[in-house]
């Protein structure tokens, strides 16, 4: 007899997948779904607490990428304390914030990367799952691993240098930062022996970025041929367009390149943007108002910010930029695994802009804050390592928080990634009647390229807590698969 | 001047004049015992019981108790400290102590205590007890959450005529301390810093104060509670 599984709700980020895929008679996929089965709490309890609170509380949604929501929340109070919206902080408070958000995104995308998704292109997405992680990397290619490693502690090191700590620091304050770098600080970063400088990470970064380009021109079938569906793209552009990961406009092109967001304050994000409900899952579905749900859906992250953006401000970056541009004629990319080869770029240029403000002497300036009119409202966003992020808070008269809303980088992803499972499930599973472990991988490889949080992420390496579910058209489940 | 006289603590021959408090007597000597509603230059209640010590097989409040000549103190004991580490858990868990979203934390004496005494999880369930937040005054907020009722707040913040600011309001479950409605009128900017920097946990915090102290800066990140007394 069927049944229907329930998962328990879990916490924000380390949460479980649910994939449920519906077959009719004749073991044709109708229908996919990734059910995201967890539930947050953040935007109901953060009310009634001082709102000077929120960077430091609501960060605690993730372990992996602190910093974003820590940052999105800091911009929000900014224009909150009467700072403004971006460029109104001292150049120290907002270079030392950028400082630490490319550190986190340096360490974030080299654990997507090296420790999440490297194993599946090293070893085969149908490969032996026991070795199929970052252990097995460090057996078979140590040099790989320790890269991995070593290019992750140095974005920790950005991040507690700036933040006071490696995870879940409070460095960024309403309207500022309450630390600057000391002389000694900074020489550590850039003239560390190696491999723990600057000079080291661009190398590295590159060395990463040449790997996955050889690996890209011998596997460019099955690249290119996994999971590619047009979509809109979203993400912050700075004001001439360059790519830009703290600050910016939001923009957003169709899969042709068409701007259907033109360069909007992200202030206003309520006139643009909406999120649907649907009941079998926890996380919402944003969609473009004006082109309504069915067309208005759209991919943040790594592939979305190189569609959006014209250009890269760091010169390597910009190099690598106009090669990956060129494989699609200049036009938006929408391979799903492209994800990967954008991420690496992007890694490439934080590690290009943590060396330019790490010889900024205004990093080492001592005028943290500025503060103004105090406002009741204020919205903040940042490009996390993963999208973007949207932090939106709403003050009483006694400063404390009375609304809180966010859209948090899966979110936005959350069509897509439906999208994706969908494809990948029609193009490997029609037909089947026995699900294998090399098509749940694939499956969580279409899920991973968007969100390492919830493929595996805080959980141990190559146990995603995955589940699948093959059901007939009259619910009759005919193959289930778990995967702690 | 009072005489000086000679009591031990843990075996260790102290001197102290006579009629002080043992715990001013104990820091007097380089030996410290932990407190939580005493503060300098005022008068002990003994209210928080962290500094219990043994004399003569009785546990005493050793911030109410003067020294006397040939007096037998046990504090550094596995009993003693003991006792204190479940007084610690026990304050955990009957308020809402969220240290890592508390901007007190580590500045936060109960915090420093829970570190000091190595307390990994309580062992007293949760009260999780429903309690409020008032941020009315311009210049502070009183988060009963986190508030201990040690009485500092009430002891140390008053108006030029000496009346306290702060004051207990209800009863028993529902005791808790309030800024006085006519009374915290008075308050201003440099009393609610006074009041912040009397209260040991994160119960009263001066509005948009926040964490503008870095972490690392802060008064218990490189050493433990106590190291100012310790020799």
């Amino acid at each position: 007899m069927s049944k229907k599984i329930t998962i328990e709700p879990v916490t924000r980020v380390e949460g479980h997948g649910k994939v449920t895929i519906l077959m009719d008679d004749k073991l044709n996929v109708t229908q996919s779904r990734l059910h995201i089965v967890e539930f947050r709490g953040f935007e109901r309890f953060v009310q009634g607490r001082p709102y000077w609170e929120a960077p430091v509380l609501v960060q605690r949604l993730c372990g992996i990428c602190p910093v974003s929501h820590h940052l999105a929340a800091a911009k929000a109070l900014d224009v909150i304390v009467g700072a403004g919206t971006g460029k109104g902080l001292t150049p120290t408070g907002e270079k030392m914030r950028r400082l630490m958000h490319y550190g986190q995104f340096f360490q974030s995308h080299a654990l997507h990367f090296f420790h999440l998704s490297a194993p599946d292109f090293l070893f085969g997405i149908d490969g032996d799952p026991a070795i199929r992680n970052i252990i097995g990397i460090a057996l078979t290619n140590p040099s790989l691993a320790v890269q991995g490693v070593m290019m992750r502690k140095f974005g920790q090191e950005i991040i507690r240098a700036t933040a006071g700590k490696k995870i879940h620091g409070t460095g960024a304050i309403p309207g500022g930062i309450n630390k600057s770098l000391s002389q000694a600080e900074v020489d550590e970063f850039l003239k560390g022996a190696d491999p723990l400088n600057a000079d080291k990470m661009v190398a590295w970064a590159q060395e990463a970025l040449d790997f996955f380009k050889s690996y890209y021109h011998a596997n460019k079938d099955f690249i290119d041929g996994f999971a590619h569906f047009p979509s809109n793209h979203l993400s912050l552009v700075r004001d001439d367009g360059a790519l830009d990961l703290y600050h910016g406009r939001l923009r957003a092109v169709d899969a042709e390149g068409k701007r259907i967001l033109n360069d909007i304050d992200y202030q206003e994000y309520t006139n643009y943007i909406e999120e649907e409900v649907r009941h079998w899952s926890y996380m919402k579905f944003p969609y473009l108002k004006h082109l309504g749900k069915e067309k208005g859906w759209y991919r943040v992250g790594p592939l979305a910010r190189l569609n959006t953006c014209d250009f890269i401000p760091s010169p390597l970056a910009q190099a690598e930029f106009e090669q990956y541009k060129a494989l699609t004629g200049g036009k938006p990319n929408n391979y799903c695994l492209h994800m990967h080869y954008a991420r690496l770029i992007e890694t490439l240029h934080a590690a290009e802009v943590i060396r330019d403000l790490l010889n900024d002497p205004d990093i080492m300036g001592d005028n943290l804050v500025t503060k103004g009119t105090k406002q009741a409202e204020g919205v903040g966003l940042v490009e996390a390592p993963r999208g973007t992020l949207f932090h939106h808070y709403r003050i009483n008269e006694d400063d404390q928080i009375v609304m809180a809303n966010l859209i948090v980088s899966t979110t936005n992803n959350n069509e897509p990634m439906n999208r994706s499972v969908n494809q990948v499930a029609n193009k490997i599973m029609t037909g089947k009647e026995v699900i294998t472990e090399g098509m749940m991988n694939a499956v969580e490889v279409a899920i991973r390229a968007y969100d390492p949080c919830l493929s595996c992420a805080t959980h141990a390496l190559g146990k995603m807590p995955l589940e699948i579910t093959l059901v007939n058209e009259r619910n009759e489940v005919i193959d289930r698969k778990l995967k702690h | 001047m009072s005489e000086l006289i000679k009591f031990r603590i843990d075996g260790t021959e102290c001197m102290a004049e006579s009629g002080t408090y043992i715990v001013e007597a104990a820091r007097q000597n380089g030996i410290y015992i932990p407190t939580l509603c005493n503060m300098p230059g005022v008068k002990p209640k003994g209210a928080c019981r962290i500094c219990t010590v043994r004399i003569n097989g009785r546990m005493m409040t050793s911030c109410t108790t003067p020294v006397t000549q040939g007096m037998e103190i046990e504090s550094n004991s596995e009993t003693i400290n003991e006792l204190r580490k479940s007084i610690v858990e026990l304050l955990f868990v009957s308020g809402n102590h969220f240290c890592p979203a508390c901007e007190k934390s580590g500045n936060c004496e109960l915090q420093a205590l829970g570190y000091y005494y190595q307390m990994m999880v309580p062992r007293f369930p949760y009260d999780f007890p429903q309690k409020g937040v008032d941020a009315s005054s311009p210049y502070l907020i009183k988060d009963q959450n986190r508030c201990i009722m040690c009485k500092r707040c009430i002891k140390a913040v008053r108006d030029d005529q000496g009346r306290p600011l702060f004051a207990f309001r209800n009863r028993g479950n529902h005791l808790e301390v309030v800024l006085d409605e006519e009374l915290g009128k008075q308050m201003t900017p440099e009393l609610a810093e006074a009041a912040m920097a009397a209260c040991p946990v994160g119960s009263i915090l001066v509005k948009e104060k926040g964490f503008a102290q870095p972490i690392g800066k802060r008064k218990f990140d490189n050493k433990p509670i106590g190291s100012d007394v310790a020799v």
